[in-house]
């Protein structure tokens, strides 16, 4: 794998091994330096190194954009530099030119010579590259102009884009550690803990517990030993959220820095990083950026001069989504099955090793630098009344805008949807936005007005876990969905306590021949009545919300659940026993595009006549329907 | 559970393990990250490398299975030379992943979560990486790859078959 950043070509001006840091003194001086040699580097290209671009094929487009600058002669006028996410994965590959600001999106190695030689040097615009206004096809030439980042507020992610996460320095240049030193010298760990309380901060990967007061319990507890721990929960497991990873991969110290100053507030000895293994990016740049941070001194013994000693390790998680569980992690830290244990004691006075533990999560760390840089009240000026800051979401499914964004809390779940997410794919009609993952629950149209904060999400029956919105259509059959959680969570339960291992096993049974078009009366009666069972009864978090998905789609949704049940439809398509596919004889042009892709050969037609589709052999897998351009192929 | 057959590439397990387990400072709390190392090695874990680890560590062999069956990560039986992964998602879910998973074990001969007799490739379903933006995902051989059609599931099938 190909690292994360690094600039090429252009040597850093002033750049000097910085040796370990001792002082506060010293950083401020290595601050000079940093800000000095960034600040030098004013035309450079930005290539979003994110996952989502990688996916794109973005390593390709940085690669012919080197080659372009090395052929043009320019490696020591014109930097190519990888940066974190930026957020717009739907339009990557993404590309910037500086100081200008100009914002290329989807962005192919063929146009890498223009890019250097007409916009970097010239200082020309490509049209051809930019941002169009899905309403009036106005090219936007600069990333703050568009309306997917114009309503966000981006003060945890602001830096993502701007440094290369696999180089400290730049971290340095624009402000990091500062808060640190303001901790460590200039605060009481009480002062902190009092501050992180003030500030409103609530866990931010799920829950939504108050940080502080988790603070001061853990600063309470007694350890035999001196040993207390303080662990960042990286192990995103909820599917369709991935703002913990975009934060590691695109500004580890912001995390990193967090950690730190929650450590020495709650006195910890020392840190882990419970980081999930699919993310091998964010593994690899949170590895560098915790070497670095020992090199300079942020880590280690006597923390720049402080007295105050602590590191942080990092622990690979083994895929488990039950580990986001705060006693099951630390099981798994402790090298056994991730199973929880009921918590009579709470893991900040017993958690791992039986000690002192705080598990807060990624982008929990990360606001506390800003909240200690810019104090509580600042803070707490931003959000709701129970809910403060931004929050970062994952703005997927249906909608044309997909990425990730910064928003401040209290924002409308249609001023999300519509407005920075730009409205439904296709024009087709919104019909759902589902949060909290498979804890959480799907949101209908009616409640769009609804301001998204912690307590208004669990209101509505969903809630605001980590951050996941999915964004779905007509064509999304909720029933579907509703099956879709319960499969993950019938995989996904430990198996420890029957309530959640048995409970949601017939749940999933019920709701699999409601889809297959064997639902019975009195099925949804009977799924209503397991429901509160399954969730009072079980040990975790993970059984007890395991019926919201189900339950909430219920709820909003009755109709086409009851669709299912009496009239055996799947009145959005999808459920595969439900459906029959066939050809529109007066949309059909004859194209020929949906023959060959069917695999089993029941669509027959001459070109430019109407093709006919043998329902009788016909498996619905749904080749010709993806094929067909003119909206022919119908499913019902 | 039967154990798989622990045939090796690399002969003696005993002191192949040595660099993983030392890597590590052979703590019991480091299992899990252990046990990675040794799946990524040999593609999945043998069971002469689960009684070395046991061993080593002074952990009981019931527990380290018992990690070893409990997590996705591992393997119990050789994995192929192939992985493909279908991202399932919620966001790639609603964009039509489930038809690419039913195709591609149409097209790979192979049902989901298994690995075809001549080890050539594996199947398997994976909850999220993270790559929402880009759904349907289908990560092959750790690429990944977006916007997956039925069309461009036929291209990454003939590349791996080729």
């Amino acid at each position: 794998m190909t690292g994360a950043g690094g600039w090429v070509g252009g040597e850093r001006v002033g750049a000097t091994m910085t040796p370990l840091l001792r002082s506060p003194e010293d950083l401020e001086e290595a601050r000079k330096r940093s800000r000095a040699s960034y600040e030098a580097v004013r035309n450079y290209i930005s290539v979003c190194g994110g996952t989502g671009c990688r996916g794109g094929g973005c390593l390709a487009v940085a690669q012919a954009i080197r080659d372009a600058v090395r052929e043009e002669g320019l490696e020591q006028t014109l930097p190519v530099r990888l940066t974190g996410c930026h957020g717009f994965c739907e339009r990557g590959p993404l590309v910037v030119i500086y100081p200008q600001k100009i914002f290329y999106q989807q962005v192919k190695p063929i146009h890498a010579r223009r890019i250097v030689t007409r916009s970097a040097v010239q200082g020309e615009v490509l049209e051809d590259l930019l941002y169009k206004a899905p309403d009036t096809k106005e090219p936007i030439p600069h990333e703050e102009d568009i309306p997917f980042y114009r309503k966000q507020m981006r003060l945890v992610f602001g830096q993502n884009g701007a440094i290369d996460p696999e180089n400290i320095e730049d971290y340095i240049a624009l402000g990091g550690y500062s808060a640190l030193v303001k901790a460590l010298f200039h605060m009481q760990p009480d002062e902190i803990i009092e501050e992180v309380k003030k500030s409103g901060l609530r866990g931010r990967g799920g829950g939504g517990f108050p940080t502080g007061r988790k603070w001061a319990s853990m600063k309470k507890a007694h350890s035999p030993d001196g040993r207390r721990f303080v662990i960042c929960n990286a192990d995103e497991g909820d599917p369709g959220a991935f703002m913990d990873r975009s934060l590691i991969e695109g500004n580890p110290h912001s995390v990193i820095e967090g950690m730190i100053i929650g450590a020495f507030a709650m006195g910890a000895t020392s840190g882990y990083v419970y980081i999930r293994r699919e993310y091998p990016l964010a593994l690899q740049t949170l590895t560098k950026a915790l070497q670095q941070a020992r090199e300079y001194g942020f880590l280690g013994r006597d923390i720049l001069g402080s007295g105050f000693s602590f590191d942080i390790g990092i622990n690979r998680g083994g895929g488990a989504f039950v580990c986001g569980e705060s006693t099951a992690l630390m099981a798994s830290m402790e090298g056994k099955v991730g199973e929880p244990r009921p918590k009579y004691v709470h893991t900040v006075e017993k958690g791992l090793w039986d000690r002192p533990t705080c598990l807060n999560n990624v982008e929990t760390w990360a606001n506390v630098p800003l909240i200690i840089n810019r104090g509580a009240d600042w803070y707490a000026s931003i959000g709701t009344e129970k809910s403060k800051g931004t929050k970062i979401f994952s703005l997927v499914g249906k909608v044309n805008n997909t990425g990730l964004i910064e928003v401040p809390m209290g924002i409308t779940l249609r001023e999300v949807v519509f407005e920075i997410g730009g409205g439904i794919q296709k024009g087709r009609r919104f019909k759902a936005v589902q949060t909290g993952g498979p804890s959480g629950g799907v949101i209908p149209e009616a409640l769009l007005d609804l301001p998204v904060d912690f307590d208004r999400l669990t209101e509505v029956g969903s809630m605001m876990g980590s951050g996941g919105m999915i964004v779905m259509d007509d064509r999304t059959c909720m029933v579907d969905v509703a099956r879709y959680f319960l499969e993950f969570l019938t995989e996904e339960s430990c198996g420890k306590c029957v309530p959640c291992r048995e409970g949601v096993r017939r749940l999933k049974e019920v709701v699999d021949r409601i889809c297959r078009g064997e639902g019975r009366k009195g099925d949804l009666h009977l799924i209503e009545e397991m429901a509160p069972e399954i969730a009072d009864g079980s040990l975790c978090g993970l059984g007890q919300s395991a019926p919201n998905p189900v339950i909430t789609s219920l709820r909003y949704f009755r109709e086409e659940w009851e669709a299912h049940v009496r009239d055996r439809k799947c009145p959005a398509g999808v459920c595969k026993e439900l459906i029959t596919y066939s050809i529109d004889p007066a949309a059909c042009t004859g194209c020929m595009a949906c023959i060959k892709p069917c695999p089993e050969q029941c669509i027959t037609g001459e070109r430019k006549k109407p093709h006919v589709l043998d329902a009788s052999r016909c498996i619905q897998c749904g080749a010709c329907y993806e094929v067909c351009k003119y909206d022919a192929v119908v499913r019902r | 559970m039967e154990m798989a057959n622990p045939t090796t590439p690399s002969g003696c397990l005993c002191e192949d393990l040595d660099p993983i387990l030392d890597r590590y400072g052979r703590d019991r709390g480091l299992l899990v990250s252990i046990l990675q190392d040794v799946q990524e090695k040999y593609r999945y874990l043998p069971k002469e490398a689960l009684e070395r680890v046991s061993q080593a560590l002074g952990v009981p062999m019931a527990q380290v299975y018992a990690v070893a069956t409990f997590f996705k990560a591992f393997s119990l039986k050789p994995r192929g030379r192939h992985v493909f992964q279908v991202c399932m998602g919620t966001a790639c879910h609603v964009r039509g992943a489930p038809l690419i998973r039913d195709k591609l074990e149409r097209d790979l001969g192979v049902k989901n979560g298994e690995t075809a007799a001549d080890l050539s490739v594996t199947l398997e379903s994976v909850n999220c990486v993270g790559a929402c933006a880009l759904g349907p995902v289908v990560v092959l051989d750790d690429e990944v790859q977006g916007h997956v059609t039925m069309a461009k599931t036929d291209a990454l099938v003939r590349k791996v078959k080729s």
